[in-house]
């Protein structure tokens, strides 16, 4: 048994102060429990350890985060992984706006749905390629001026994946999943849609594996299914936008 | 070529052949390629000229003579060269105009209509040569009010918890200019001047190059709506964080670096791959509300441990002053005001010359919101856009400012001739470029030694100008409105500025 705090009645200062010290005395497992809505869990929190969270995080958990492992039992308010570097965040419930905003490198798998521009501005850089896989459904706005990295969304949850506008818009790197019918009037300005083909479905494969893993679904019942990809028209959306003085 | 055909030159080079030893140096130092040489004879093509004054600059015999404007239309008050002409390229290309450096339009600089005090014969003036000025101003949030604690010995014991301030020897920073923006000759210079001279200089949204590092202490990491080169390395080397909310020279809208200018190193600091544009959006897309900016302020602090204080950048718009008041109960250590005559390497016309206020009316507001709110030692204030000279910085800090920041006047002393065309990325003074021929004519140890030289000559000036006004601290110029009087300003503005007219 790891490493254990009680959340209750602690501000996020203080309870990211406890995660701090225990991660630099070297705890590698770290329980978290009664946490209600305090934010920025795991903020900023840099090395190799894994945060199991009880209740229901506040906005920005894992913001900045280069590193550490969040399991968090419960749904996270809004922003989980923004900016994040490195790492891994597991919700085991619902997230709200902005999940993955920014997001550098690492993984999000979000079991059930999130909320308005799902991985907004992701990006990559070098070998950083960051993974954001939803396991119900996005509002509109998903993957809002995406630079980069993966979003995988399986409408699992007897909704659409996606049912609402603004897909991809203004998208100019990385590449969208979507399990089942996506509405072509749905995209955003920039981003074009195909169903995926076999050297596409390989490669998010493993996230899907590994989603299914997480929260106990059957994987190659989901990887028989038809998805479709949404990618940028061009790297360069506002190439044409402008002329000089 | 269109229907419209060619618009005349902006400018007509000439050479004096009498004077030209055809030494070439024009030909090797003008990136645009106005001249070249062909059979042992010097052509020109003006029509290349930005008059960045390069040439000139380098010709050993004051051979190059520059015109502006040598045909020009038909002279009218309305239908300018300027409107003319934005009309043909827009007719040209169904396009928005992009422009380089700060508002170009013609209004008027209240800066240039307000006079500073002095004393005579009562309150005698103090010489700066004599008496010690107190220059130094620290920069974030001060206690409403200390609680200290007297032991028997009755050694005092502060009881108030102190929140992280910057210390300044001097209330002028360096604004934030980019990696990307500017090369990293100009940020090395610089980050070394303001090193030297004991003051900050901002990162801009370019990230943090490793060349930097020995000058993290001094450098203020910017946090932008694009959170390029952010992570948790880069927010805990600065000094402050500030989070870019607007800027002066565009209000209201993000940023576009080029994919073209993202080379191997911009890649590198930003974080973003070779070639890619780097795409900053209007909004943080996770700043929706005041709300959100709290959580924003408090989300870096937390990451960093609440060691920095956190600034918030904003432009100087119509409401600024309550946004700033927003800031100020966000936990946010400064407020940044950008006001419309700040500086840019690009930003469409329409906006550099038509969005935005003033910066000294915004100065005055938002300081005198803070008082009446009784919130004005929550945060400190930043003055920046179109700060000129060392006048400007004391009439600053006399409208209510803590410290301002300078962005073109600190790229002048680098030896930018304000030519406006940053944007096209050949910057012949080696500042606004990334070409490595042109970026190595700017040698970061004399292009520190100039501006630390400016940095060092406006605080003897306002030392100065506080000695003849009878003021031997920064802290007594603060917002000292009496000691300013506004000449020929209208009765409107002299309200908003608090500031009485010449002879009252």
């Amino acid at each position: 048994m790891g490493y254990r705090i009680d959340a209750q009645d602690l501000d996020y200062t203080r309870l990211n102060q406890l995660l701090r010290t225990a991660v630099a005395a070297g705890e590698k497992e770290i329980e978290v429990e009664h946490v209600l809505g305090q934010r920025f869990i795991a903020d900023g929190l840099k090395g190799e350890v894994t945060i199991t969270i009880h209740g229901v995080a506040g906005g920005d958990l894992g913001m900045f985060m280069s590193g550490p492992t969040c399991i968090l039992h419960g749904n996270a308010e809004h922003a989980p992984g923004n900016t994040m570097d490195a790492g891994m965040i597991v919700i085991h419930g619902s997230a709200g706006d902005a999940v993955a905003h920014s997001m550098r490198g690492g993984k999000i798998f979000v079991r059930d749905d999130i909320g308005y521009r799902g991985g907004i501005h992701m990006k990559e850089y070098d070998s950083k390629r960051p993974i954001l896989v939803v396991g119900g459904s996005s509002r509109a706005f998903l993957g809002e001026y995406m630079a980069g990295g993966l979003i995988v969304v399986l409408g699992l949850r007897g909704t659409p994946a996606v049912s609402e506008r603004g897909i991809g818009s203004g998208i100019h790197g990385g590449e969208i999943y979507i399990r089942g019918e996506v509405p072509p009037h749905l995209l955003g300005v920039g981003a074009t849609m195909n169903p995926a083909v076999d050297g596409e479905l390989e490669r998010i494969a493993p996230c899907i594996r590994e989603y299914a893993g997480h929260f106990g679904k059957d994987a190659d019942t989901l990887l028989a299914d038809e998805y479709i990809r949404i990618a940028p028209a061009s790297s360069r959306p506002f190439a044409n936008k402008y002329t000089w003085e | 070529m269109s229907g419209i055909g060619a618009t005349p030159p902006r400018f007509r080079v000439t050479v004096d052949r009498e004077q030209c030893m055809l030494c070439e140096r024009c030909v090797e130092n003008c990136p645009y390629g106005v001249f070249r040489s062909q059979d042992g004879r010097l052509l020109i093509d003006s029509r290349r000229c930005t008059a960045c004054h390069r040439c000139i600059a380098m010709c050993p015999r004051d051979a190059i003579d520059l015109q502006e404007r040598p045909v020009d239309y038909r002279s009218h008050p309305i239908w300018t060269r300027e409107i003319r002409e934005d009309i043909y390229n827009q007719a040209r290309t169904g396009k928005i105009i992009l422009a380089g450096m700060g508002n170009a339009a013609d209004f008027p600089i209240i800066f240039d209509r307000m006079v500073l005090d002095a004393c005579q014969v009562t309150n005698p003036s103090i010489d700066p040569l004599r008496e010690p000025m107190e220059l130094r101003t620290y920069l974030g949030k001060k206690p409403s009010r200390l609680e200290i604690r007297k032991d028997e010995r009755g050694e005092v014991e502060l009881l108030t918890k102190l929140t992280p301030n910057l210390q300044l020897e001097t209330p002028i920073m360096i604004a934030h200019m980019s990696y990307g923006a500017i090369s990293l000759n100009a940020q090395l210079s610089l980050a070394r001047a303001a090193k030297e001279v004991g003051t900050f200089m901002g990162t801009g949204e370019g990230g943090l190059h490793h060349a930097i590092y020995p000058y993290q202490d001094r450098m203020i990491v910017q946090v932008a709506s694009g959170r390029f080169g952010v992570d948790i390395d880069y927010l805990e080397r600065g000094a402050a964080i500030e989070i870019k909310i607007g800027q002066g020279a565009k209000p209201g809208i993000g940023g576009h670096l080029p994919g073209e200018k993202v080379c191997e190193d911009i890649s590198c600091t930003r974080m973003i791959p070779v070639g890619s544009d780097a795409i900053s959006p209007a909004p943080h897309h996770d700043i929706y509300s005041i709300e959100d900016l709290k959580q924003l302020v408090r989300s870096l602090k937390e990451a960093t441990e609440w060691k920095k204080p956190v600034f918030v950048k904003i432009a100087a718009v119509h409401n600024s002053a309550a946004i700033a008041a927003g800031i100020a109960r966000s936990s946010a250590d400064a407020v940044v005001v950008d006001g419309f005559r700040g500086g840019t390497g690009a930003a469409p016309k329409v906006f550099r010359d038509h969005v935005g206020i003033p910066i000294e009316a915004a100065i005055a507001s938002v300081d005198a919101k803070l008082r009446q709110q009784g919130i004005r030692n929550e945060v400190s204030l930043i003055a920046s856009g179109g700060i000129r000279e060392s006048a400007d910085v004391a009439k600053a800090i006399a409208l209510g400012a803590d410290a301002v920041y300078i962005g073109t006047a600190a790229l002048v002393a680098l030896g930018c001739r304000v030519c406006g065309n940053c944007y096209r990325g050949l910057c012949p003074w080696g500042i606004a470029t990334q070409r490595e021929d042109l970026v190595n004519r700017l040698d970061p140890e004399e292009g520190s030694r100039q501006a630390a030289n400016l940095l060092h000559a406006w605080t003897l000036e306002l030392s100065e100008l506080m000695g003849a006004a009878g003021i031997n601290s920064i802290e007594s110029l603060r917002g000292n409105r009496d000691r300013l009087r506004g000449y020929l300003l209208d009765e409107g503005i002299m309200k908003v500025l608090d500031v009485k007219t010449v002879g009252a």
